[in-house]
């Protein structure tokens, strides 16, 4: 009996508070009041006992997180402890793949930054799957989002008011341009130096964000919208499939490829690692952009 | 450097064990940025420059500012609610 009225009352405020089909066609708002404050005091004893066997779990749920978490962090030491020290000699990662990677990554790859010899060379694949799975990630989160949020009605207020404020707008117009070039150097950089298309995409997509916060929303959808949106992420990682299949079918069968590792050191070298960069990069920046939009709007 | 290595750690774990125990989630957010800046540093001083940039801009930017704008979304929805909820009575 006690259990059973525990239950419909969680199920009540579960739909209540979080129906999750209301808000998904944005009728959050639409809805009837709730009203909760019926009967402050509950007067019947079952009640009282729910209530009661509530604060009890409330209370004992800090004391259980504490105790798994103290048994997660002596697992963990523990597995620190036991392994072999930095720089030994036998370690188990110290193998054939790495000794080939650091000698002769800058001749095959043509790249003097190892890393993004190993990143877009050698293991692209891996590369290929990440780019697919944020963009993957940002259509479920425009799933989500597009749905909930009224089309045009709502204005975005937050920019609006923030439009008139001088330092932010000051600080930007400074800031944007060499945040955005800074982004450009380490994506164009990325096989000469750290970098490459997912760091410097992060950070063009940082200052966009920026830019966005300074001027307003509707000013960004001048240069990046929807549409915009689309058609530069299919062409970036439809670019990078291509080429990445027809330097796998080349590498594979023994063929001769068109991209050379060129002279290492150059900003034009390296094959084909500079514009997978600049693919990769675009992807990336434009992902954080629209995620950001979408959060902050419910639209690109 | 050692002695500044330390420090950061230290810092470190007292930046993620208040990001877990401040009440307030605005300040919360404030520290995990704290946290994140911390630790591209000590990206940059263990010899990952690549990390340390990703980390200073999706750490303490992007996952910054998209959390922000979900703390100040999740307070509009609430006081949505205290208003529909006022006006009745």
């Amino acid at each position: 009996m006690k259990r059973k009225n525990l239950l419909e009352r969680f199920r009540e405020w579960d739909e209540d508070r979080f129906d999750l089909t209301a808000m998904t066609a944005g009728e959050l708002h639409r809805k009837e009041p709730v009203k909760v404050q019926k009967s402050p005091i509950p007067d019947r004893p079952v009640e009282r006992l729910a209530e009661g066997e509530t604060r009890a779990f409330r209370r004992i749920f800090p004391v259980l997180a504490a105790v798994l978490g103290v048994v997660m962090i002596t697992f963990l030491l523990m597995t620190v402890v036991d392994l072999p020290p930095f720089g030994a000699a036998d370690v188990p990662s110290d193998n054939e793949v790495v000794r080939r990677y650091v000698a002769d990554g800058m001749r095959e790859t043509g790249a003097v930054n190892v890393v993004a010899g190993v990143i877009l060379d050698y293991r692209a694949f891996d590369t290929l799957g990440e780019s697919h799975v944020l963009y993957t990630a940002l259509t479920a989160v425009l799933i989500l989002l597009l749905s909930a949020g009224e089309p045009s009605a709502k204005k975005d207020v937050g920019s609006e008011l923030l439009h008139r404020d001088g330092i932010v707008t000051m600080t930007a117009s400074v800031l944007v341009p060499i945040v955005i070039l800074f982004g450009v150097y380490i994506i164009l950089n990325g096989h000469l130096g750290p970098g490459g298309g997912f760091s410097g995409g992060a950070v063009i997509g940082a200052g966009l964000i920026l830019y966005a916060i300074a001027f307003g929303s509707s000013r960004m959808e001048r240069i990046l919208n929807l549409r915009s949106f689309r058609v530069i992420c299919l062409v970036a990682l439809c670019f990078y499939s291509l080429s990445k299949c027809y330097s796998f079918f080349c590498g594979a069968n023994g063929l001769h490829t068109v991209f050379s590792p060129g002279v290492p050191g150059r900003i034009l070298s390296a094959g084909l690692i500079l514009p997978l960069n600049i693919a990769v990069g675009t992807v990336v920046a434009c992902t954080m952009y629209g995620l950001y939009s979408l959060f902050q709007r419910g639209r690109i | 450097m050692e002695y500044f290595e330390l420090l950061l750690l230290g810092l470190l774990v007292i930046c993620g064990i208040s990001t877990c125990l401040t009440k307030n989630l605005l300040a919360s957010i404030v520290i995990f940025m704290a946290y994140s800046l911390i630790m591209s540093i000590l990206w940059a001083l263990l010899k990952a420059p690549d990390l340390a940039v990703t980390e200073a801009a999706v750490g303490a930017g992007i996952s910054s500012v998209l959390l922000f704008i979900t703390l100040k979304k999740l307070r509009d929805i609430r006081r949505k609610e205290q208003d529909e909820t006022k006006k009745p009575s």
